[in-house]
């Protein structure tokens, strides 16, 4: 099997401060990588850089493109990374309004990725967008609302949806829990864990939440200070932490 | 007259401006930044417009100016005395005899012709720009031919009122390649924009010229399942009898008394010369100047 994505040592720096250096993992279809760490570790760092959303001084991102096979996503040229970023990439923010239109209705957040590969009928359009609507259990008469007249989960629910209707093969989420409270976030990683084996999807998801990971990552990579301080199977990276970052990350967990 | 160089501008400045109508001629509807001058009255007035105008008249031209099909209303008053004071050029308010029509909001009409050059003045050239606010942002949007966005707005109006509501500046992709804001004219006026005339867009505020060269293909964007639809009111003038001309509604009392009559005012006077009467129009053609009282 070949891997979806291929990432070599990825190396990103603020001036002199390192951002993340020596990132190398490959990630294969229908599998979800977990990376964690402290703020300022370098996890959302790499995600964006992965994502394409911030230039890296070094390494390649190797993506198994339908049409071309393995392309390298950090040399291709602009309109074919943007293409790439509706159609097989979906990229979740932490803060739904950074990943929502706030002035455009539900319906029309969800539509705006198939009319940008060309829909161009309306019926059609807005039959997906409502089914999507239920897909991520928002009901179907919010269809016509304005996300600003939506709940912080349903918020992030609907930036979901808008972001899988174009049916992507690679996820990036960073933080897709943030700020939500624990109940929200029980039905929002029900949902994901869902969506995700349903659609075959892979991810990599960023978090510093390691029930989040626990829950939907099949492998975790661990960061501080800008690297990779370990990577292995999930349950047998928090079960038997080898490092002593890691060690010091798992026994931070409060028990309720 | 001597006081001014041929209509207002200096020669450098009309050789710029030049520069620019000839790149959006050669690149149809792609907005040419340029650096365009303070001139003798507010932004929002016109300001582009007439210094397209300027760099496309010369001394032999017929100017006429309409603003919103009139050729009576103050800003077209205003900017055909501009003219006539600083370039001392013909004007006319006939269609026909115009070489050269400035218009705010409106398409003539009359069909324009091969010699005849349309100037309209823009308020907001980018019609991409209460979607995504970022000029960058739009500007990539355009270099890359993506234009998803400009179908969101539509759908909106779909979703909220039931059909496109759009129904002035309404966007239009030229020769199959940049979407483009055609200025606030009615959507009426749309059909009209494939035309035997030079088109030139200019907004002044904006720093931007773009032009339509004749014949070129200008399709307006829809969903296959709502086309596009040319609307106006479902009246007939009621001075010249018109079916097929762009109305305005006139409120004639506050007991719901209105009238329907042509924007077009050039268009509805020679109908009514032509003989030509409406519900409430008159035998003889209406004069409307201090005289007739």
């Amino acid at each position: 099997m070949h891997p979806l994505l291929q990432v070599n040592n990825i190396r990103k720096m603020y001036g002199h401060r390192i951002g993340c250096t020596d990132v190398s993992f490959d990630l294969f279809p229908g599998e979800v990588m977990g990376i964690v760490g402290e703020s300022g570790s370098g996890k959302s760092t790499l995600l964006n850089c992965l994502a394409g959303h911030l230039e890296t001084d070094g390494g390649e991102v190797i993506f198994d493109t339908r049409d071309r096979g393995p392309v390298d996503t950090l040399t291709m040229s602009e309109p074919e990374r943007r293409m790439l970023g509706r159609t097989d990439w979906a990229f979740v923010h932490q803060h739904a309004r950074d990943g929502l239109r706030m002035s455009v209705s539900a319906g029309g957040n969800i539509g705006e990725r198939l009319m940008a590969v060309g829909g161009r009928h309306y019926g059609n359009i807005r039959a997906s967008a409502i089914d999507w609507l239920d897909r991520v259990e928002i009901e179907e008469n919010r269809v016509d609302d304005r996300p600003s007249a939506f709940s912080g989960g349903m918020q992030q629910r609907l930036q979901i949806a808008r972001n899988l209707v174009t049916g992507p093969r690679l996820v990036f989420m960073d933080e897709p829990t943030g700020g939500l409270d624990v109940s929200v976030q029980a039905r929002l990683l029900d949902l994901l864990r869902g969506l995700v084996r349903e659609m075959g999807l892979s991810a990599i998801i960023v978090t510093h939440d390691l029930a989040v990971v626990r829950l939907l990552a099949d492998r975790l990579m661990v960061m501080k200070s800008g690297h990779v301080v370990e990577t292995g199977l999930t349950d047998q990276v928090l079960d038997d932490p080898q490092h002593a970052y890691t060690q010091l990350l798992v026994s931070s967990v409060l028990q309720v | 007259m001597s006081e001014y160089n041929f209509a207002y501008l200096d020669e450098q400045t009309k050789r710029m401006i030049r520069r620019a109508i000839l790149k959006g001629l050669a690149i149809p509807g792609y907005q040419v930044p340029f650096a365009s001058r303070e001139m003798p009255m507010p932004y929002g007035w016109g300001t582009g417009g007439v210094q397209v105008s300027a760099a496309a008249l010369t001394p032999d031209d017929t100017l006429k100016v309409i603003d919103q099909g009139a050729d009576d209303t103050t800003n077209a008053v205003s900017i055909r005395k501009f003219f006539e004071r600083t370039a001392g050029v013909a004007t006319t308010e006939e269609t026909e005899r115009a070489s050269i029509i400035q218009t705010r909001h409106r398409i003539p009409e009359a069909a324009l012709r091969e010699d005849q050059i349309l100037v309209y003045q823009v308020p907001i050239p980018e019609p991409l720009r209460f979607l995504e606010p970022r000029e960058t942002e739009t500007r990539k949007m355009h270099s890359l031919e993506e234009y998803g966005l400009m179908h969101v707005k539509l759908y909106e109006d779909i979703s909220q009122h039931g059909q496109i509501a759009t129904s002035y500046a309404y966007p239009v992709k030229v020769e199959g390649r940049y979407v483009m804001d055609p200025s606030p004219i009615p959507k009426f006026d749309n059909p009209k924009l494939e035309m035997a005339a030079i088109q030139l867009f200019g907004a002044g505020r904006e720093q931007r010229i773009y032009a339509v060269p004749p014949y070129t293909k200008v399709v307006s964007l829809d969903f296959e399942d709502y086309p596009f639809e040319a609307t106006k009111a479902d009246h007939a003038c009621d001075l010249c009898a018109a079916a097929d001309s762009y109305l305005d509604e006139v409120i004639m009392d506050d007991a719901g008394g209105r009238m329907f009559v042509c924007s077009d005012t050039d268009y509805c006077r020679s109908r009514r010369a032509a003989g030509h009467v409406g519900r409430l129009g008159s035998e003889a053609p209406l004069s409307t100047g201090p005289e007739a009282a």
